[in-house]
């Protein structure tokens, strides 16, 4: 009798929820699309969700005090962490999202995505920059650069500027980001006919010391020295090559930005430093948004991370609306319309002008570079 | 001219690990037990200094003095919360206990300090020395950290050999019973070698951040492990064997990053490790024990 009572208590429960599937999804709106976003908002990549979050929030609220067609928009912590990204972006998939605006971080993008491709939602990361994200479908787009098409740009840049004449490269070998840049610069560095005389790396477990690293390149006579790493490490380059009164042309790469940043850190050993970062926060066409970001985050200044989430807000939103899509539009059919118009359409935004997107979803976009005067961002060039 | 500069480098970075080494080798000479955690006290000291310059905005000495202050405390309290009712366990259980003191500094100071790396400046006011037209560097830091490290291993040989408390620590070194026997307070002996121990940490850590900058709860961490591998190289218990190994594993690293690998320095590094210690048991140093059956 008591397994029969049992019984049927499952039995109610499970039919219950299957009542609540049926009910939790109010009918859709048509004025109101549904974008979801998740991003490590604790832990210690927070630094990076908290500003995408932000900035796409800032987007939210301008769209929608425009009229029109409006955005309703919810985040998810997904503290960095592949699986808790995936349940993440299932809770919002529940929600009835229509567009995922994430994952901020490139092994939550690498976990969600094949997920995506089946669901066949429209998928737009922020920031995560490996190859390998817009290569799990052709639903999966990118609003930074992939870290070899960014540094087969630095490598452009370069030549165009014509900053150097023997190039050192320093980078990380036991980091995905700086191999990634590294070979990108390298095979253009290479078409394009740079002269790369010295070439030498760390792992994570002997960067302590980089003294010898710097040596090398001072040695080699490079009047130009490569560095696709982080902020941190960049440093220490920079710290020791003032040391021994070494003084070429340092080149970094999206991961630097920040370096001004680093507490305790002297700014004037970053003068002449030249950095690809999308986003500049001293620019005069960027004050607007900075001033908003400043309002929302305590006076703090935004970084690139928060201008890209802003564009992809306003990507999926132009595309949105030159497209037809409005809140009664199924995901799969939306993707399909959204993955129509960016093959034909480019978009302008905080990261840059007339930027495109190919049939893998990888992004092109004309590479800005900035120079630190000053203790601030110059545009380059 | 450019093997000189790397050699240069090798001493400057085998000067610190010379002295967190000497830090280990005097608490496991001593206490006999191996102290993981020195690598986070190193931490600690660095952090204190940090603040204290940056934060109070006191001049670089008074930093190193509060570093001092402090690590030595935090090793006395360390040693009497969580080594010293362990005495007389096994030595497995000590060593375990070390793992987790060192897990629960380096959390804590991100509880503290954050994870976000902090940039050190250097301590050190002296401008560097060019010779050979600007080819040869040798910076501030190199020659402070050198004559640091050996004011250190001239200083602690001397109070092990001429001072009351030295000898006693010798003591309990060779015979803890025999020593308690002879009216040797153990438990304050090894206390004060922990705040020896701790003091020089607090130096190590802040000559290391002055010559790499970079300052993070992990940053004492491999350089603690690669001092522990240059104690072990010299001789571990050994005073002369800590210093002699700290600057020849420096001088390898370099030599090996430089002429070989940048990635296989480790390998490199600690393959010789396991050569001598194959030729030499003890470490270079190192006294050769016959275990009594």
């Amino acid at each position: 009798m008591k397994k029969f009572t049992a019984l049927m208590l499952a039995m109610l429960m499970v039919m219950s929820l299957l009542a609540g599937c049926g009910s939790s999804k109010p009918a859709a709106d048509a004025s109101t699309i549904k974008i979801g976003m998740s991003g490590p908002l604790t832990g210690g990549a927070a630094v990076y969700g908290k500003a995408v979050e932000a900035g796409m929030k800032i987007a939210v609220e301008e769209i929608n005090a425009k009229g029109g067609l409006k955005i309703e928009f919810q985040s998810q912590d997904d503290e960095h962490d592949g699986e808790k990204a995936l349940n993440a972006y299932n809770n919002l998939k529940d929600w009835g999202m229509q567009f995922f605006a994430g994952a901020v971080t490139t092994a939550p993008c690498l976990s969600i995505a094949p997920t995506a491709v089946e669901d066949n939602i429209f998928m737009m990361t922020p920031s995560g920059s490996s190859d390998k994200i817009p290569m799990t479908g052709n639903n999966i787009f990118q609003m930074c650069f992939t870290d070899p098409n960014q540094g087969a740009s630095a490598a452009e840049l370069v030549a165009e500027l014509n900053m150097a004449q023997n190039i050192g490269i320093i980078f990380d070998n036991s980091d995905d980001y700086s191999k990634g840049l590294m070979n990108g610069f390298k095979t253009k560095a290479a078409e394009l006919g740079l002269n790369i005389v010295c070439e030498t790396n760390f792992t994570a477990d002997n960067k302590t010391d980089l003294s010898t690293q710097v040596t090398q390149c001072k040695d080699a006579g490079c009047d130009f020295v490569f560095l696709p790493f982080y902020a941190t490490e960049a440093s220490q380059v920079l710290t020791q090559a003032a040391k021994i009164g070494y003084e070429p042309t340092f080149f970094g790469c999206d991961g630097m930005d920040g370096v001004l940043t680093i507490e305790g850190f002297d700014k004037s050993l970053a003068e002449g430093l030249v950095l690809m970062t999308p986003f500049n926060p001293d620019a005069p066409e960027t004050q607007d948004f900075v001033s908003k970001y400043q309002a929302m985050m305590n006076g703090e200044t935004p970084n690139q991370f928060a201008a890209d989430g802003y564009d992809v807000i306003y990507a999926i939103y132009d595309a949105c609306v030159a497209a037809g899509v409005d809140g009664t539009t199924a995901p799969s059919d939306a993707c399909e319309m959204l993955k129509t118009y960016f093959a034909t359409n480019e978009f302008s935004g905080l990261t840059g002008s007339g930027m495109t997107w190919d049939e893998q979803g990888m992004i092109s976009k004309i590479p800005a570079a900035v120079v630190i005067e000053n203790g601030k961002y110059v545009a380059l060039g | 001219m450019q093997i000189l500069q790397y050699l240069i480098n090798g001493i400057s970075i085998g000067a610190v690990y010379a002295i967190i080494a000497l830090g280990y080798t005097m608490v496991y000479g001593i206490a006999k037990m191996l102290n993981f955690a020195h690598g986070d006290i190193i931490m600690v000291g660095a952090y204190i200094s940090f603040c204290v310059t940056n934060y109070l905005g006191l001049p670089a000495f008074v930093s190193v003095i509060a570093a001092m202050a402090v690590c030595t405390l935090l090793g006395i309290l360390i040693e009497k919360l969580a080594y010293m009712p362990l005495r007389g366990t096994p030595s497995l259980a000590v060593l375990i206990t070390a793992i987790g003191v060192s897990y629960f500094l380096q959390n804590g100071a991100q509880l503290i300090w954050g994870s976000a790396p902090k940039n050190f400046a250097s301590i050190v006011p002296l401008k560097p020395v060019f010779l050979a037209g600007g080819e040869l560097v040798i910076t501030g830091e190199v020659i402070v950290t050198i004559l640091a490290s050996v004011l250190i291993m001239v200083g602690l040989t001397l109070f092990t050999t001429k001072t009351k408390i030295g000898k006693a620590m010798r003591a309990v070194s060779e015979d803890r019973a025999a020593a308690q026997l002879m009216g040797i307070s153990v438990n304050n002996t090894i206390s004060m070698t922990f705040a020896i121990g701790s003091a020089l940490a607090a130096i190590a850590g802040v000559l290391l951040c002055s010559t790499v900058p970079t300052l993070q709860p992990t940053t004492g961490a491999m350089p603690g492990i690669r001092a522990f591998t240059a104690a072990v190289f010299g001789g571990i218990g050994s005073i002369p064997g800590a210093m002699l190994g700290g600057i020849l594993l420096g001088i390898i690293e370099t030599f090996s990053k430089a002429f070989i690998s940048t990635q296989f320095s480790d390998a490199i590094v600690f393959s010789v490790l396991i050569i001598i210690l194959l030729v030499k048991p003890a470490g270079l140093l190192g006294k050769q024990i016959q275990e009594k059956v």
